[in-house]
């Protein structure tokens, strides 16, 4: 395999888990909430994916359970800051701390059991076809195919989502009033928006995308589940959409940025430079807010929709 | 059919305090049915978590001594909470503190020098981890930059820091290369105030903070200050506050009480630096601001709700056999009761009939 | 009337509560582990020793233990295992050190055993096994195996358990190929299977063909075995995980020294003291040698049966270091305990620096 396209695949699968949740938080800040329990849904949607993956022998029934696993625990969190007013923020942790207790539970029985990765897409190598094989460049062209067409089934998930949540922001009624209750809930409430019920139906969404991230680790990343396997990404996914500006299009980068700069350290690391363990872990958390210091130069707003974290009592 | 809520008129202060109780008790009663599901006595499980750790000397000394760093970093986030800051990273503040406070302690080591290290070494802890925090401060208001970001990320780099440092160039000599520092002298430890534990002078320092910050909040022009610019940006920078300085000396306190709570608990109840110093608490603590309703006194009895959980999970997992897991999940639940219950001690909830809002 | 039932009902619970004395009469011995149970490494193993204990010594012991205890919860958490009865316990993690030994001050009719450290008392006994041995091994089927002499490290933290490991394996490998080369990677972290594979992807695309690890979970295996490549399990027997490329794996083995230990107690012949075995102790066992030839398995059987016999050191001298000047030989043509249980410097030809 090619050094560059092998480092890439790495940067790619460590990147894909992160996307996904910071995307669906993304979504659910954008709508004037704050979930911090990220993490918590993410541990549960590994354990729920990875027990029916087991149970069925299913991936696509472990990929289903994950989501919902990651819908239930959002929907106790809208239960408790929109239908209660509870603050977001000590919600959020005490969603955390539940759902990782759960995914323990849940997982106990599964400790030590294996099952294969989701495999990637198999590209058919043209150079192999006779017809083909004495075209110029033909090994490179058929090496980026592969490149391009032969990821895991979540990759072009993940893919699909930031393009897709770009466009319904961007560009759909339905995305522009959601952005206009995150902005102003009082006014948005007044022109007889249903803010209460769109930030459910958001919550919802961000909990499925954490389960699913979730998922990606446990039948994905590394195929089995152990107790904290999510080891602080729904942190890191938090991190990301604040990196990104509340932007799903600079959400991608920043994801893949964050991606590339752990597994550049890894390689740092292997190659012996002679530079103390410590600061090349660090590095990607000091780049991180390097990049974010150098790209908000100039800026005044950092983007954050505006009635995020206040919670919504409508007077009357 | 829907759930409704509207603001309670007057919010009585009897049902303020009446509220947590009432949610120990929901949770009791949701952890009843998950101990009975287990086929273990929920009686014993209630005696176990709440009663037990409630009625000894020991355990209520542990309470304190687990309550302390959770009490003193929340009284510095409910600065910066209370003036809409997001600041997630008091836990890379604390580790900052600890190791700068930690400096005299060891280049004092085996000088027999005295009392006066251990309040140096305080008070250098406490600018460690204000200045620390001065960095997402400066980032803000130089350059834009959310504090989300920069508070969270420098927890991680904080922690490597520390990880260096004690595999490095302070590691304890005659310490077999192992990752830890020389054990501090007496006098560069917090002194112990119980001959039957292990409480030491730490809860003094937390209580007379939440004391000054009682006051500060809500007697100063700058408390005064800081609440204004939370709830209403607009007015405070009318009214003459400086937005700019406000997010700095929030940050500062903030930052300065994580990191007097690092060094409090290194020198208090670890006795050495090593690689690993806090269970999370940095982090614990934003919960228990919250649950405290962002009070600086009612975070007292937030931090008394978390410890109690962890104390009692611990002990439940010793008496009962219960899973770590399900005392964990107990927490949650707990937590979400006690933040429920709020709810309903400051707006009137209705379930009606129709359509979502 | 009413007096009667109240007195009938004392006496049924003085009955209650002394028949329970009589059963409390069990030996309590508790674990502390510092992570969770079903990490499938580590701690893991510890509570395969637990449970070896409890089904050898059925109804005479009660055995307790609390997993994923923070170090600096860790004294409240010893001396809550005290306060519940328990009179053996097991603090299982070096970070357990100092506060094992504080809460044992002041309980001294209580035993206690720390896993890995230094420092003892009256009753406080340390003990640890010597994983260097089963690194040797490995490095001995590394050396044989390897095609690009490359092998890739996956490593947790700069302490001298790991850096013996990883200079046993490297004169190991080096006793049968002159020329092999390691690449380190720190993950700095005992247990984050993401970072481990991450790590373990980088070593092999950076042209490693074979992965040894000492993290904790079975990531780096999987990985290998993702891309082909040949590799080593750690604490527990990981083949599950990599059915068609695992060599073999260092299994800890508390289950002998844990009965013998709780059978002293019942005995009343418990003393503090330091126990530090590998093979010949039976604390370290190799997983059986698959996926290699029956030439190198020999070797590499012969190699474990050496060292168990006392015939072959891993660290026989001369052991030159990283800067190929002679390392002082404290023990009797050997490096002597002291030396392994501190180690601090690389041996020659790893190319990697240490904090210092």
């Amino acid at each position: 395999m090619d050094f560059a396209a092998a480092i890439m695949i790495t940067v790619i699968t460590a990147t894909t888990p992160l996307l996904i949740a910071a995307l669906g938080e993304l979504v659910v800040e954008k709508s004037g909430v704050l979930n911090l329990g990220i993490e918590g849904m993410m541990a549960t949607g590994a354990a729920c994916g990875f027990a029916a993956a087991i149970l069925t022998g299913s991936t696509f029934v472990g990929v289903a359970a994950a989501i919902m696993a990651g819908m239930a625990l959002s929907a106790v969190f809208a239960f408790l800051v929109l239908g209660l007013a509870a603050n977001q923020v000590a919600s959020g942790l005490a969603l955390t701390i539940g759902g990782i207790g759960l995914s323990g539970l849940i997982g106990a029985g599964f400790v030590g059991t294996t099952r294969q990765p989701v495999p990637r897409f198999e590209f058919p190598d043209l150079s192999a076809v006779e017809l083909l094989k004495d075209f110029p460049y033909i090994s490179e062209i058929a090496g980026v195919l592969q490149f391009v067409f032969g990821q895991d089934p979540f990759v072009y998930v993940s893919l699909v989502l930031a393009g897709g949540i770009f466009w319904f922001l961007g560009r759909s009624r339905a995305g522009l009033l959601l952005k206009a209750i995150g902005e102003n809930q009082v006014s948005a409430h007044s022109l007889g928006l249903k803010v209460v019920w769109t930030r459910f139906l958001a919550i919802l969404f961000g909990g499925a995308c954490a389960g699913l991230a979730g998922a990606y680790l446990s039948l994905v990343y590394t195929p089995f589940w152990s107790p904290g396997m999510t080891a602080g990404r729904g942190w890191i996914a938090l991190a990301l959409v604040v990196f990104a500006s509340w932007r799903p299009v600079r959400l991608l980068f920043g994801a893949y940025f964050f991606g590339a700069a752990t597994v550049l350290q890894l390689h740092a690391q292997a190659a012996s430079l002679g530079i103390p363990a410590q600061l090349l872990s660090a590095f990607p958390y000091i780049a991180t807010i390097i990049a974010l210091v150098i790209m908000s130069v100039g800026r005044t707003s950092i983007g954050a929709p505006a009635s995020l974290g206040t919670p919504f009592v409508p007077d009357r | 059919m829907r759930l409704d809520i509207e603001p309670r008129a007057e919010v009585s202060k009897l049902a303020q305090i009446l509220s947590p109780v009432l949610a120990v008790f929901v949770a009791v009663g949701i952890g009843g049915l998950i101990v009975l599901a287990l086929g273990k006595s929920p009686v014993q499980a209630l005696f176990v978590y709440f009663i037990d750790p409630l009625s000894q000397s020991w355990t209520l000394q542990e309470l304190a001594i687990k309550g302390t760093p959770l009490v003193l970093i929340a009284s510095g986030l409910v600065y910066c909470f209370r003036s809409n800051l997001w600041n997630i990273g008091a836990e890379g503040q604390f580790t900052v503190g600890a190791i700068v406070g930690c400096i005299l302690p060891l280049a004092t080591h085996g000088m027999d020098a005295g009392p006066w290290v251990i309040v140096l070494a305080l008070i250098m802890g406490a600018i460690g981890g204000a200045l620390y925090a001065l960095i997402p401060a400066m980032l803000k208001v130089w350059f834009g930059v959310s504090e989300i970001l920069t508070s969270l990320m420098l927890v991680y780099v904080a922690q490597l820091g520390l990880d260096y440092l004690v595999r490095g160039p302070w590691r304890d000599p005659k310490g077999f290369n192992f990752p830890q520092s020389v054990v501090f002298e007496p006098g560069a430890t917090l002194p112990n105030l119980m001959s039957d534990g292990r409480l030491h002078a730490g809860i003094i320092l937390a209580l007379i903070v939440v004391g000054i910050s009682w006051f500060v909040l809500t007697r100063t022009l700058f408390g005064f200050g800081i609440r204004v610019s939370g709830a209403a940006p607009k007015a405070a920078r009318f009214a003459g506050f400086n937005a700019k300085r406000m997010v700095v000396f929030a940050f500062l306190i903030s930052g300065g009480l994580a990191g007097l709570a690092g060094i409090v608990e290194v020198t208090g109840q670890i006795g050495q630096l090593q690689p690993s110093i806090s269970p999370g608490y940095g982090f614990t603590a934003i919960t228990v601001a919250f649950l405290g309703r962002l009070h600086p006194v009612g975070l007292v009895l937030g931090a008394f709700i978390v410890s109690l959980t962890v104390i009692g999970g611990e002990s439940a997992q010793i008496a009962m056999k219960l899973p770590l897991d399900l005392t964990t999940v107990f927490q949650g639940v707990l937590l979400m009761c006690v933040l429920a219950a709020d709810c309903f001690s400051t707006y009137r909830v209705r379930i009606v009939s129709g359509g979502a809002r | 009337m009413r007096h009667l039932i109240k007195l009938a009902g004392a006496t049924a619970l003085v009955i209650g509560l002394s028949t329970s004395g009589f059963a409390a009469e069990k030996l309590k011995v508790a674990f502390v582990y510092v992570g969770p149970v079903g990490d499938f490494g580590y701690s893991y193993q510890h509570n395969e020793g637990r449970l070896a204990v409890e089904k050898a010594l059925g109804d005479k012991v009660e055995t307790t233990f609390l997993e994923s205890v923070p170090e600096p919860d860790s004294d409240r958490a010893i001396e809550q295992l005290v306060r519940a009865g328990n009179k053996l316990i097991f603090t299982t993690s070096f970070g357990y050190m100092e506060p094992t030994l504080k809460v044992a001050a002041k309980y001294p009719n209580v035993f206690f055993e720390h896993a890995t450290g230094y420092k003892r008392s009256a009753n406080v006994a340390t003990y640890s096994a010597k994983f260097h041995e089963g690194r040797y091994v490995q490095g001995v089927i590394a050396g044989k195996l390897t095609k690009a002499n490359v092998i890739g490290y996956v490593a947790s933290f700069p302490i001298p358990e790991v850096v013996s490991g990883i200079n046993a394996f490297m004169l190991g490998a080096q006793s049968v190929n002159k020329d092999i080369k390691v690449k380190i990677v720190w993950a700095n972290t005992w247990f984050d299977p993401g970072k481990e594979a991450d790590a373990a992807k980088a070593l092999l695309d950076q042209g490693a063909d074979i992965i040894t690890q000492h993290t904790d979970s079975p990531a780096p295996l999987q990985q290998a075995e993702a891309r082909g490549k040949l590799a080593f399990g750690q604490a527990s027997d990981m083949i599950r995980f990599a059915p068609k490329t695992t060599l073999t794996s260092i299994v800890d083995n508390w289950n002998d020294y844990y009965i013998a230990r709780v059978k002293a107690v019942l005995d009343g012949k418990w003393k503090s003291e330091d126990t530090w075995g590998g093979f010949d102790a039976n604390l370290v066992n190799m997983a059986p040698y698959t996926n290699m030839p029956a030439d190198v398995a020999k070797m590499a059987a012969d190699t474990e049966a050496a060292i168990k016999s006392g015939k072959l050191h891993p660290f026989t001298c001369p052991v030159m270091g990283q800067d190929g000047k002679e390392i002082e030989c404290k023990g009797k043509g050997v490096l002597d305990d002291g030396q392994i249980l501190s180690m601090n410097f690389y041996i020659k030809g790893i190319d990697d620096k240490l904090p210092q």
